[in-house]
């Protein structure tokens, strides 16, 4: 999991007159891990003290004068450089107050930047794409710089890394629509290009980051039509002096970019697995592209979201634990923290091993089925196979296309989409479903929202079926089944999504309570899970107890009686089974409410949202799990293996969380006072259960021991036989 | 094969004391231990542990603390004395008092010139060491408080002494107090009590770490005389340290029975400054751990709870084998019972007294793996307290039971029984020869008329026992010239052969008709752990601390067919496995194919007859043997027929009426007989 804390404002920007460039030259770290230097794009330097907020020191230039390259600290001297008016650059101290007086060399070629990185001198690297080490060079400020890039060639980006002693500088350029990246190694220097692959569209790469990982130089770049690939460089890999070869590319997440393209944006790696993008629209917020938001590339999940006031002007930097996004009027650190992430946390609690087994082809997009073409094979399969041949009959040469019907979707009436997408999904073969039913479901989403009327709940529902969608891919899904009452979705999205968040989880909750009953039972649902439910209300008074819970729940014992007066539906308290067997939610409900007990949840994330439920929505759900949780210990009650559902686990947890977030209203209302003390005494069978087993424990452990050591007495004749 | 009825014997109520002092001698891969009860013993390294000898103890003497200079032992304890011992006659050379009041520690310094002593009174005295004894040259300042422990610097100019809070380090030349390390005191409530300093080493880097009764190892600068780290290793005390040879690492010995190392390594990869890092824990005991060595490839320890634990340092090793095995010595590697297979009569050795024991009877037959019930129980007819201060070292009972002779390091005393049914009258032989003083070891001829006493130098008295009198007859000596003691002496049923064995691993053969020395078998490298001469064919079995079994023809002078084919066949693997040796060998007269052996984890019959197991075949066979059937059995069976079913085994024989004993002292019912150890706080107790 990764997270984005409160963050808090650094400085205030001043905008400047071209809108698509940033405020902000480059944010660079001083040798004190707070310290961050601050290079705006004109003429001034600020040193801040991160954690206070607050300027250390700030340096500027004479009027006329332009700072071109931002300001670098070098990490061995401890002294600041900066370069202005691409030729002069500017050596100075902490001490010193005015910039002006400090040293400066004018240099014979125009600088691109000055890089450096803790544990390496610094670099310059000119705009023709010279390289030389600062101190070299200032010790012959006029030598001369060879060109090293074309006449057309500019550089776009740059960046040093030092890996194992070694010192790279890496920067990319464009020339003639085609952009190309250089590795430059010093000491010895060598240098080494790239092509990187064309984009589809043409357009050219809106932000690079590189980051060192595993002694290979990792390149993260993000195109304006919200691909984000990952390019690797060996960082001591045989050096091929001649050519320039094509630097594969692995494509790690794509992003939805909502309408248009991306203007100012950009993604910078922030460990192995997780991904900070700005400039991006969030996936469930509607409007706007000013969101900070973390990817996690392994799952393709959404693991937070921040919105950005004002517009992103585009860079963001990144350092130890912080980012640091220039958006609107102010420059913006926001601490983050990312865990390790495993399939397990990123999918919140581990579903129950009987359903996983039951439903071994439940599959978030499975990578396996990608990227090695395993046909996914389940009873969910076979079933579209059998419509895919009828559909098959029944369709002919109008077979459209995924982008057509994309297309389709857009305009086209509700009937022929639904036809269409039916269509699409029976043919096509798990491989194209994968990639397409994705950008189905979320167009179908998007102009659902867009236009109420239109709602196709069968194309939905096929597209959920095919068990290639999950909730981060197409988030509006659920929520908008929930708008249109579509419980049926609703159940199947809860059903095969492993990744609804709990939020969502708890929204479906309260609209599953608060329905009345008698809309929920026209709807038809799954009938295997009706089936269940309808067993479990069935089996009724065949006797016989589990786990030592007894009826004589009320049992006469002294502290009992006080609970006076007790509430009209449990006055017929001589008589519990026949109260039992009084199901509080009508059939259909039930089912739904089965299927919110069954999905995957943290604790800590579902307390705040249940929190929202009103008491009578508690009172009623905690009738319900005390329904079921009795149904289940009181009854010789066999799951049947197949059948989805809740377990009796499941079941006492969110006992426990309802109680946990409602315990001071429950403690007030006077109508739960019954089902409290009801609660209460089932906590008390089972205690006095567990305590007689923990008797009986030691007695068994005896046994066990006397088994051994049979005897130890003093002396004994005994009988043995050899052979 | 057959049945056997056994007589399993629990009643011997054996306890082993407590480890004191321990002391490595690297050179010759020796290791003294010093027991509570003031016993000392060698064991040999280099011979797969063996226990090689044993000095017994004496009720005022204790040790606190035991030193090799060379090959000499020294110790010293409580009762203020120094002693050398005299390791060839197993008893100590001289004590000289030091008066200092009690004695905490002994040590020598590396050039062994010198030895160093911590006294009660606070001063640490120096002895220097001559030829054939040593000498007293003078105290170092003298201190307020006790001294508890010594460490010499390994240039030997000075030396660090552990007191109560504090560390002193001395300048041997001047005898001046040079630095004064203050050692802090515990937490909480043991704020108020005086940390004792119980160890302290001195490295040639002038670092001096220190283990205190308040749980810490201290890591100082001997120059300076400043802490540099500290470690809270336990609640409780840390009692023992030790450094290996090459000074890279200490391992501390806790209260708690842990056993905790301590290594010189870089903190961190590719860091340069090293520094003592805490890196393992071991626990193999339960009680305190009050001796430790760290010797070439492992852990050497001992405590309260009196087991010698050797834990290899695994890192040391390139691949399993015999040395990279953990070993626990419980039981001493001799023998503590004698039996009167005539008789049925069982005799108990313990330090103070011994105890004569009457088997119980029973008539019924039972299926094997029954328990018969029983027609007399066990008696105990007598309990003899030893006389003097001196513990028993040896103790033998002739097999009719007529004869019972112990010997402590002073005197040799002789008994007369006389058993009439349940009467038993003890009476003691007087006047016994001069020149029978004290003996390594006793026995009996086979038919109750001689007594033989394993005497110094490897020599054996023969004194003939009769109803009137007894009288000396010969001492037999080796010609060898070996000075070593005799650890092992047996003779043959007919009378006519002696065979004795001693620490120089030679085994001498005596002729006693003609009281002469008959041969010496050809001496193999490993100590003799048990002999036995076979009643019938007078072929004499030996078999060696690393389970080698021989077999010699004492007629022919030779070794027989059979121990040839052994010996080039090569024993299973399992067999050599197997860490505790055996330590007696006897035979089953109506059957004269068997020869039985045990230590302390088995029993085992040999039947020579039979095909000798190969490295495939397996070897623990006797499940198998008994789930197939009569027909494909034979086919399966090999000469070594191994019984687990007694455990912790003391003592193995055979009576005459075929019926077996077995005399076992579980492991459990020592560990309940100590007193109870830290109380150590486990979750929520």
């Amino acid at each position: 999991m990764a997270a984005l804390y409160e963050g808090f404002t650094l400085c205030g920007l001043v905008p400047t007159q071209n809108a698509s460039d940033s405020p902000i030259q480059g944010i660079e770290l001083d040798g004190d891990s707070d310290h961050a230097v601050v290079t705006d794009s004109t003429r001034s330097v600020t040193l801040y003290k991160v954690s206070d907020q607050k300027p250390l020191g700030s340096w500027t230039v004479k009027q006329g004068q332009l700072l071109t390259c931002p300001a670098v600290c070098n990490f061995q001297t401890k002294e600041y450089v900066v370069v202005s008016d691409n030729k002069v650059i500017r050596v100075w101290k902490d001490e010193d107050l005015n910039i002006d007086k400090a040293f400066k060399a004018t240099v014979s070629a125009d600088v691109w930047r000055v890089h450096s990185a803790p544990g390496g001198e610094p670099v310059v690297l000119f705009q023709r794409g010279a390289v030389r080490l600062l101190d070299s060079l200032l010790s012959a400020p006029q030598q001369p710089i060879e060109d090293v890039l074309s006449e057309e060639e500019v550089i776009r980006w740059s960046t040093n890394i030092v890996a194992e002693k070694q010192h790279f500088v890496l920067f990319t350029t464009e020339q003639k629509g085609e952009h190309f990246l250089y590795v430059q190694r010093l000491n010895p220097n060598t240098l080494q290009k790239y092509r990187l692959e064309r984009e589809d569209s043409g357009a050219p790469p809106l932000s690079f980051s590189a980051s060192l990982r595993d002694k290979h130089i990792n390149l993260l770049y993000l195109y304006p039509n919200g691909c984000v690939y990952q390019s690797v460089v060996a960082v001591r890999g045989p050096v091929e002096l001649e050519g320039v070869q094509t630097l594969p590319r692995s494509l790690r997440l794509r992003l939805p970019v909502g309408e248009g393209k991306l203007g100012a944006a950009s993604a910078v790696a922030l460990d192995e697995a997780h991904v900070a993008v700005v400039g991006m629209p969030h996936p469930s917020a509607r409007t706007g592209k000013d969101f900070l938001c973390i990817w996690n590339t392994n799952f393709q999940t959404l693991q937070a979201g921040k919105e950005m006031v004002g517009r992103i002007h585009g860079p963001v930097w990144c350092y130890l634990g912080k980012l640091f996004v220039p958006h609107g009027k102010a420059l913006s650190v926001i601490p983050y923290e990312c865990q390790k992430s495993s399939l397990a946390s990123a999918l919140g609690k581990l579903r129950h091993a009987g359903i996983a087994v039951s439903k071994s082809s439940v599959a978030v997009p499975s990578w396996n089925s990608l990227l090695h073409g395993d046909q996914p094979q389940g009873p969910a399969k076979i079933v579209d196979t059998r419509k895919s041949k009828l559909s098959r009959k029944s369709q002919s040469a109008t077979a459209l296309n995924v982008d057509q019907v994309l297309e389709l979707i857009k305009t086209g009436p509700v009937e022929e989409v639904q036809r269409e997408v039916e269509a699409l999904v029976s043919r096509g073969d798990a491989q194209d479903l994968q990639l397409s039913v994705g950008q189905l479901a979320c167009h179908l989403v998007a102009r659902s929202q867009a236009e109420t009327a239109f709602y196709t709940p069968g194309a939905l529902a096929q597209l959920v079926q095919t068990q290639c969608l999950c909730h981060s891919v197409c988030p509006d899904l659920l929520l908008l089944a929930l708008e249109h009452k579509d419980y049926f979705l609703c159940q199947l999205c809860l059903q095969l999504f492993p990744d609804i968040p709990e939020v969502v989880t708890c929204a479906c909750l309260k609209t599953f309570i608060s329905v009345p009953d008698g809309d929920v039972e026209m709807v038809s649902l799954e009938p295997d899970s009706v089936s269940f439910m309808e067993g479990l209300v069935a089996a009724g008074d065949r006797g016989g107890q589990q786990n030592g819970f007894s009826p004589p729940l009320f049992e006469e014992d002294s502290c009992d009686a006080h609970h006076q007066p007790k509430p009209p539906q449990h006055q017929d308290k001589k008589n519990p089974t026949l109260q039992l067997e009084a199901c509080p939610v009508g059939l259909h409900k039930a089912v739904l409410l089965n299927e919110v007990l069954q999905t995957a949840y943290s604790d800590n994330f579902l307390l705040p949202h249940l929190k929202d439920l009103n008491a009578q929505q508690v009172i009623l759900f905690l009738q319900y799990l005390q329904f079921v949780y009795l149904k289940f210990s009181q009854d010789v009650y066999t799951q049947t293996p197949g059948l989805r559902s809740p377990t009796m686990t499941q079941i006492i947890d969110w006992l426990c969380l309802l109680l946990d977030a409602h315990f001071t209203v429950l403690v007030m209302a006077p109508d739960a006072k019954g089902l409290l003390s009801n609660l209460e005494s089932f906590v008390k069978s089972q205690v006095k259960l567990f305590s007689e087993l923990g008797k009986i424990e030691g007695s068994l452990q005896e046994l066990h021991k006397m088994k051994l050591s049979k005897d130890i007495s003093q002396y004994s004749i005994e009988v043995i036989e050899l052979f | 094969m057959g049945e056997f009825k056994v007589h399993r014997v629990r009643f011997f109520d054996y306890m082993p004391t407590a480890i004191r002092a321990m002391a490595f001698n690297a050179h010759t891969e020796k290791l003294a231990l010093g027991r509570m009860d003031g016993s000392v013993e060698i064991f040999n390294f280099a011979d797969h542990y063996f226990q090689e000898k044993v000095i017994p103890g004496k009720d005022s003497r204790s040790i606190e603390a035991l030193c090799w200079v060379g090959g000499r032992l020294f110790s010293a304890g409580l009762n203020g004395e120094i002693t050398e011992y005299d390791l060839e006659n197993l008893r100590p050379k001289y004590s000289l008092d030091a008066y200092g009041g009690p004695i905490w520690t002994i040590t020598s310094n590396s050039q062994g010139a010198h030895l160093a002593i911590g006294c009660e009174d606070g001063t640490v005295k120096l002895f220097e060491v001559l030829e054939e004894s040593i000498q007293f040259e003078r105290n170092l300042d003298r201190q307020k408080g006790r001294i508890i422990s010594l460490s010499w610097h390994p240039s030997g100019a000075q030396i660090a002494a552990g007191m109560m809070d504090m560390i002193r380090v001395f300048d041997v030349p001047t005898g001046h107090a040079v630095q004064r390390l203050l050692v802090d005191r515990g937490f909480g409530g043991s704020k108020s009590r005086e940390t004792v300093v119980w160890s302290v080493v001195f490295l040639s880097d002038c670092t001096i770490i220190s283990g205190d009764s308040a749980g810490k190892v201290q890591v100082w600068d001997g120059h300076t005389g400043t802490l540099v780290k500290t470690h809270l290793v336990t609640k409780w005390d840390v009692l023992a340290l030790s450094v290996s040879k090459d000074e890279s690492s200490v391992v501390v010995g806790t209260s708690e029975g842990t056993v905790i190392q301590f290594q010189f390594i870089a903190p961190t990869l590719q860091q340069q400054d090293k520094e003592w890092v805490r890196t393992r824990t071991f626990k193999n005991h339960t009680h305190d751990v009050r001796a430790l060595a760290e010797i070439e490839t492992a852990i050497v320890s001992g405590g309260m709870d009196t087991q010698l634990v050797v834990r290899p340092l695994l890192e040391k090793f390139d691949e399993r084998s015999y040395a990279s095995g953990l070993r626990k010595i419980h039981f001493p590697h001799r023998n503590l019972v004698s039996c009167a297979k005539k008789a049925g009569l069982l005799l108990f050795q313990f330090p103070g007294q011994l105890e004569l024991w009457r088997l119980g009877e029973s008539d019924g037959h039972g299926k094997p793996g029954d328990s018969l019930p029983l027609k007399r129980k066990p008696e105990k007819l007598l309990h003899l307290k030893r006389k003097g201060e001196d513990h028993i070292c040896c103790s033998a009972l002739s097999s009719c039971g007529g004869w019972l002779a112990y010997s402590t390091m002073s005197s040799v005393r002789l008994y007369r029984l006389q058993t009439d049914n349940n009467d038993i009258s003890i009476t003691k032989v007087p006047k016994l020869p001069k020149v029978l003083r004290s003996a390594h070891q006793l026995c009996f001829s086979s038919d109750s008329s001689k007594l033989f006493a394993a005497s110094s130098q490897s020599s054996v008295l023969i004194i003939a026992l009769s109803q009137s009198e007894c009288k000396y007859v010969h001492t037999l000596k080796p010609k060898s010239g070996s000075r070593q003691p005799i650890h092992l002496m047996t003779n043959s049923v007919d009378g006519k052969w002696l065979a004795t064995a001693n620490s120089d691993c030679e085994i001498h053969v005596y002729n006693v008709q003609k009281l002469k020395l008959h041969c010496i078998v050809p001496v193999y490298g490993s100590c003799p752990s048990a002999i036995g001469i076979h009643p019938t064919t007078n072929n004499l079995i030996n078999v060696h601390a690393d389970q080698q079994i021989f077999e010699y023809s004492i007629v022919e002078k030779q070794y027989t067919d059979w121990s040839r084919k052994l010996q080039k066949q090569g024993l299973h693997n399992l067999w050599l496995d197997r860490d505790t040796p055996v330590t007696h060998v006897t035979f089953n007269p109506n059957n004269p194919e068997q020869i039985l052996l045990h230590d302390m984890h088995m029993f085992c019959i040999i039947d020579q007859s039979l095909p000798l197991p190969d490295q495939k075949t397996q070897f623990y066979n006797q499940m198998t043997l008994r789930s197939l059937s009569g027909q494909e059995r034979p086919s399966h069976l090999h000469a070594f027929k191994i019984c687990k079913t007694f455990q912790d085994l003391l003592s193995v024989s055979l009576l005459d009426d075929q019926s077996l004993v077995m005399v076992e002292r579980p492991l459990l019912s020592i560990t309940s007989q100590l007193p109870a150890p830290v109380r150590q706080k486990k979750f929520a107790t």
